[in-house]
Order: structure tokens, then C-alpha cells, then sequence
């Protein structure tokens, strides 16, 4: 069946994907190597909040709906058109079995009018209503619990924008509504209510987003290597998901800033269970016994790339003062010593990272994790890390500034983890290192981020200035 | 911390090769309830490392666990043994303590439930 897809007009790059891991979650059966099929309104841009999409029940599209961020409602569609003619031809020609039963005289039905790049007087909204006559509604109105929920929305064409192409043309839609979106969660999620914070804490609205890409639910076992408050693993708790945290930053994990304001704290502010467990490891020298492998279900984390918060790891090379040599800890000394760590570049923190999901996770279990990309004036394709036993199945741009933007993976394990792979990997890893590692290298993509302008780049003659970056909409949104 | 954690970790010290599992030396035990979950735990129970669990359970002074893991059929029909494995798992706490290495005796404090793996910069 297909389904009418209203989106919230932000982060387009987001919202598929958003739709695809869901739609997978509430058991859409989806063949391998191919994906939801898609459709757009005539004429309308991709970055159009409306959109077409086939699914195989009812159900999942209310699910999907329920549970996402981004999807405003799924309709049944039921007719469209250019004009308030097109649009009665259009309901008039879809077949009334698919209609009669949600028009019955024990029902009771409300009509909504929505628009999109105008606003319409409530005069206007009942004319248009009223201009409905045509459907032979048999119920009683409700406008507080109808048993149907009714949707006439209206755009109007939207102009050339900032030298970007239109998005939609003017088009008419009306449809019965089969799932809406809880946005509530994101008032009460979201980080000013936050008791402990910090720096790099992840937006409420991200963080769900993550976690649905995660497909986190009941019974899954979620894990963040770089939990530091906990701010991913809160929405994966949300969906009811078991998580566990780890972090090299003993204070952020263990104390926090008080005994009611630290990572416990963040969930049991929502009612939310708390984590199965927090620990201090450091991923470049994990501490997981031999022969532990498939156990999380999702892998969800957002490293430190180097912009708000560096990497670290073990084995820093501070000289220890009156030691028997420059780097042994004295036995007197042992029991409070605290150990110096080094800097842990992204291509270093990203493998071991990979190498912690190809080991961890169960086959078809997610990892999801962002990934910082500098937008340079090149325009040169970006090349992603890879891993053997993962594909990747969706990739979410959110620009931060006109310098950088990060990106969110999120990779799929489709092969097992084995000595052979890991050895393919290796060398998939020297490779990526090799080529790609210029900019990831310790320090390059802060100083990137952060560099001044530089002054031949500057234009003083505003005819011959031309905007090197292209114009891009969707992901400022 | 829980055992279902003690059940992951072990010692990472470079040439330590007896590592597995780390000796609990209790200092506060406290329980905590959780929300009973099956599905969960008929995850887990095909994951762990069951002498590791009853060690580790023994140690934290709970000794209901059989010396011998059952058969996973027993978890779909035996809730009451679901039940033991969940409180065990999941509900005991160390909350102050140490994991002790059993080759070396290299002490991983815990402390406020937070173990720390942290390794010193010779044992890297």
C-alpha cells in the first residue's frame, strides 16, 4: 500500500532514513539489497516535506509513525490535484470500498485543514471544508476523539529561494490520517531540564534519531563506548532498551557533579531504567574477557572528534617523578595512582571502534555513530571508514558550520566476525589511514574548523565574488 | 556494578594470560530491583559465561545458582530459576570493592558501582 508521508520540515537528510529503520523494526519485510519503496508528489523537489512511501500494512505505518521524530502523520490517501476541481475528480475516482467504511453513521470524523508556505484564515479553512460535500460523510463531527482523523492540506507553490530550486509545487491533498508523531518527548527530553551536562551532551531530538536508526527497543542490549552523560543511551532507555555505558573520563562516569546530579541521575529524572552498567575502560585497550563477542544488539555513540572534545587513551608518556625508571609506577603507589593518557586521533578511535562492533554486535545488529566531515570548496567526495563485516545503510548530513558538518552512519553487520575478516580489515583500515587521514590526523580538523579566513579569499569586489560552497538547503534545516 | 559485567570483563595487562574471571573482594553489597525482562535474559543467558556468574554470585554471598549451567529449554518452562539468574545478573550490586586479577593480583577498584579498567602507563 502507499502511504502519504508528511514530514516535519527539518534535518531532510534525516528523514528516511528515520522511516527505513523503523519501518525494518516493526517488521516490514524488506528483501535483501533493496530498500522502501519511495514516490514523490508531481513536481515536487526531494526535499519536500511530502512524500510517498509503500508499506505493507496499515499497522506498520501507524507504527512507524508513533514512534518517529520526523514523520508529521501517514495518510491514506484518498485524492489530490493542482486545484479544488482536480482534487473532488481525484477523491470522486478512489474506490468507495476503500472509502464507505470510515463514513458510517455510528462513526464520528473530524476534518483538519494544514497548510505548508501560507497560513489560512479560520474562514477560509471552513470554506474549504464545507467545499467537501462531495463525500458522502454519514458520522457525527468530533473534534476532540473522532474515531477518523481527516486531512485536507494545501501548499502553495513555493518560490525560488536564495537561488535554490523550488521544493513543491501548488498541490491539494486529502487523505485519512492512519499515524501521527509524539513530539511531545522532545519538551520533556530536552537538554535545559537535563540535570548533569556536559560539553558534547546530544540534542534530545538527535539522540532519538539515533536511537531509531539503532532500531533500540525491549529486550535489546544497547552499548555507548563514549557515553560521558549519557545522553544517547537516555533516548535508548526511552524505547525501552537495556544500556550500558563506558567512558575513559572516570569523573563524568563515577561522580559527576553530586549524588543527584550525575549519569544515574539523567534517567531516573524520567522514571527511566538505569544503565546495566557504567565503566571505566579505554576503548583502544578493551577489558573484554576472550571469547565475549555478539552481545549488544546496537552500538550508538558520537566520538570525540576533535572540535568540542579530544580522544584520549592509555599510555601517555608523562615521566613519573622518583620511580625506578621514567614509567613504572612504584608499588606504594599503585593504589591511587592515576594513570596519564595520550591523544587518540579520530582514524585510530573510528577503527577501534569498528573493530569493537564487528566483534560485539549480533549479525544485523546496528552501529550508529557520527562522523565529522570538513565541507571544503573542492567539493571532493567524502569517503566513509569501512569494515568487512558491515554495510552501510544510511548516511545523514547535519551542517554544523560553513566549515564542517558531521555526519551520522549508521552500519549494519552483515558478516561475522572472524581472524580472516579481521585481517581484510586491517588493511581496508591502512588503506582509509593512508588516503584519507591528512585531515583526520591529531589537531587538523580543529584547526580546520577554527582557522582564521583566509585573507586572498576574501573579495573586496562584490561583483567577482562568487560563493565557492554550493547552495545547498536541506540539511541547514 | 552488576555481574552481568563482571561476566565481560577480564584483565588486560599485556602478558597476563590467566585473566579470566577477576576475583570480587566485596567492601558494600547492595541489591537493587529491576524490571523483570525474559526476552532479555534468554538473550544474555546463551552469553555468559555461567561458572564465571556463579563465581562472581558466590563472591557477592547469593548461592542459589546451580554449579552447572541448565539446558536453555529450562529457561522457556522454569521461571523460577529466570527469576534466580535475573537477581543475580542484574539486581546484586558491588558497590564498593575491587576485581583482582587472578594471575598478577592487580587490583580494579570499584567504586560508587563504577568499575575502573583503567590500565597504569607500565602495564599498557
Amino acid at each position: 500500500m502507499w502511504f502519504l508521508c508528511v514530514f516535519y520540515h527539518r534535518l531532510l537528510d534525516f528523514r528516511k532514513p528515520e522511516v527505513e529503520a523503523l519501518a525494518e523494526l516493526f517488521g516490514e519485510e524488506i528483501a535483501e539489497n533493496e530498500s522502501l519503496q519511495w514516490r514523490l508528489p508531481e513536481h515536487h523537489h526531494n526535499d519536500t516535506p511530502f512524500h510517498f512511501v509503500q508499506l505493507s500494512s496499515e499497522e506498520i505505518a501507524r507504527n512507524i509513525a508513533k514512534r518517529s521524530i520526523l514523520v508529521k502523520g501517514m495518510y491514506e490517501l484518498w485524492g489530490e490535484g493542482t486545484c479544488y476541481e482536480e482534487l473532488k475528480d481525484s477523491i470522486q475516482s478512489y474506490p468507495d470500498s476503500r472509502k464507505l467504511p470510515f463514513l458510517t453513521s455510528d462513526s464520528t470524523f473530524r476534518i483538519s485543514v494544514e497548510t505548508f508556505g501560507k497560513a489560512l484564515t479560520f474562514e477560509e479553512q471552513k470554506d474549504r471544508i464545507q467545499s467537501l460535500t462531495y463525500i458522502p460523510f454519514e458520522g457525527r463531527v468530533d473534534l476532540k476523539n473522532p474515531d477518523h482523523n481527516f486531512f485536507l492540506m494545501e501548499m502553495i507553490e513555493s518560490e525560488e529561494n536564495n537561488g535554490l530550486q523550488p521544493i513543491l509545487q501548488r498541490r491539494i491533498f486529502f487523505g485519512r490520517e492512519v499515524g501521527f508523531a509524539d513530539r511531545k518527548l522532545l519538551p520533556t527530553f530536552q537538554l535545559k531540564s537535563r540535570t548533569y551536562l556536559g560539553p558534547t551532551a546530544m540534542d534530545a531530538e538527535m539522540a532519538f534519531l539515533m536511537a531509531n536508526q539503532a532500531k533500540a527497543t525491549s529486550g535489546k542490549l544497547v552499548y555507548d563506548p563514549f557515553v560521558g552523560t549519557g545522553s544517547i543511551l537516555v533516548s535508548a532507555a526511552r524505547f525501552g532498551a537495556m544500556t550500558m555505558g563506558a567512558d575513559i573520563d572516570i569523573r563524568v562516569v563515577r561522580d559527576g557533579r553530586g549524588p543527584d546530579c550525575n549519569v544515574w541521575s539523567n534517567f531516573k529524572q524520567y522514571g527511566l531504567p538505569t544503565p546495566v552498567a557504567l565503566l571505566r575502560m579505554d576503548n583502544n585497550v578493551p577489558p573484554w574477557r576472550s571469547g565475549l563477542k555478539e552481545i549488544f544488539d546496537a552500538i550508538i555513540c558520537d566520538p570525540p572528534y576533535g572540535v568540542r572534545a579530544g580522544g584520549r587513551k592509555s599510555g601517555g608518556r608523562k615521566i613519573l617523578r622518583g620511580t625506578v625508571d621514567p614509567y613504572t609506577v612504584p608499588d606504594d603507589k599503585r593504589t591511587d595512582h592515576i594513570p596519564s593518557t595520550g591523544a587518540y586521533s579520530l582514524v585510530e578511535c573510528v577503527h577501534d571502534l569498528l573493530h569493537l562492533a564487528a566483534r560485539m554486535l549480533v549479525m544485523k545488529g546496528r552501529l550508529v555513530f557520527f562522523f565529522p566531515v570538513l565541507r571544503d570548496e573542492t567539493g571532493s567526495e567524502v569517503k566513509f571508514p569501512e569494515h568487512p563485516c558491515f554495510k552501510l545503510v544510511a548516511v545523514s548530513e547535519q551542517i554544523l558550520s560553513s566549515r564542517y558538518s558531521r555526519v551520522l552512519l549508521t552500519m549494519v553487520k552483515v558478516e561475522p566476525y572472524s581472524e580472516d575478516i579481521e585481517e581484510a580489515a586491517r588493511l581496508m583500515h591502512l588503506e582509509f589511514r593512508e588516503n584519507h587521514l591528512k585531515w583526520l590526523e591529531d589537531g587538523n580538523i580543529h584547526s580546520s574548523v577554527f582557522k582564521p579566513i583566509d585573507s586572498s579569499q576574501i573579495h573586496t569586489d562584490p561583483k567577482t565574488f562568487k560563493d565557492p560552497k554550493p547552495k545547498y538547503r536541506g540539511k541547514y534545516v | 556494578m552488576r555481574l552481568i559485567v563482571h561476566n565481560m570483563l577480564s584483565c588486560n595487562i599485556k602478558g597476563v594470560v590467566n585473566k579470566f574471571p577477576l576475583r570480587i573482594e566485596p567492601e558494600k553489597i547492595i541489591v537493587k530491583k529491576v524490571d523483570f525482562n525474559p526476552d532479555f535474559l534468554k538473550h544474555m543467558f546463551a552469553k555468559i559465561d555461567w561458572k564465571a556468574l556463579v563465581y562472581g554470585a558466590r563472591s557477592m554471598e547469593h548461592t542459589e545458582l546451580p554449579d552447572n549451567a541448565p539446558d536453555i529449554k529450562t529457561l522457556e518452562s522454569d521461571e523460577s530459576f529466570l527469576r534466580k539468574f535475573h537477581h543475580a545478573l542484574l539486581e546484586l550490586h558491588l558497590e564498593e570493592g575491587s576485581l583482582v586479577c587472578p594471575e598478577t593480583g592487580r587490583k580494579f577498584p570499584v567504586n560508587k558501582g563504577i568499575p575502573n579498567m583503567l590500565l597504569h602507563e607500565d602495564e599498557v
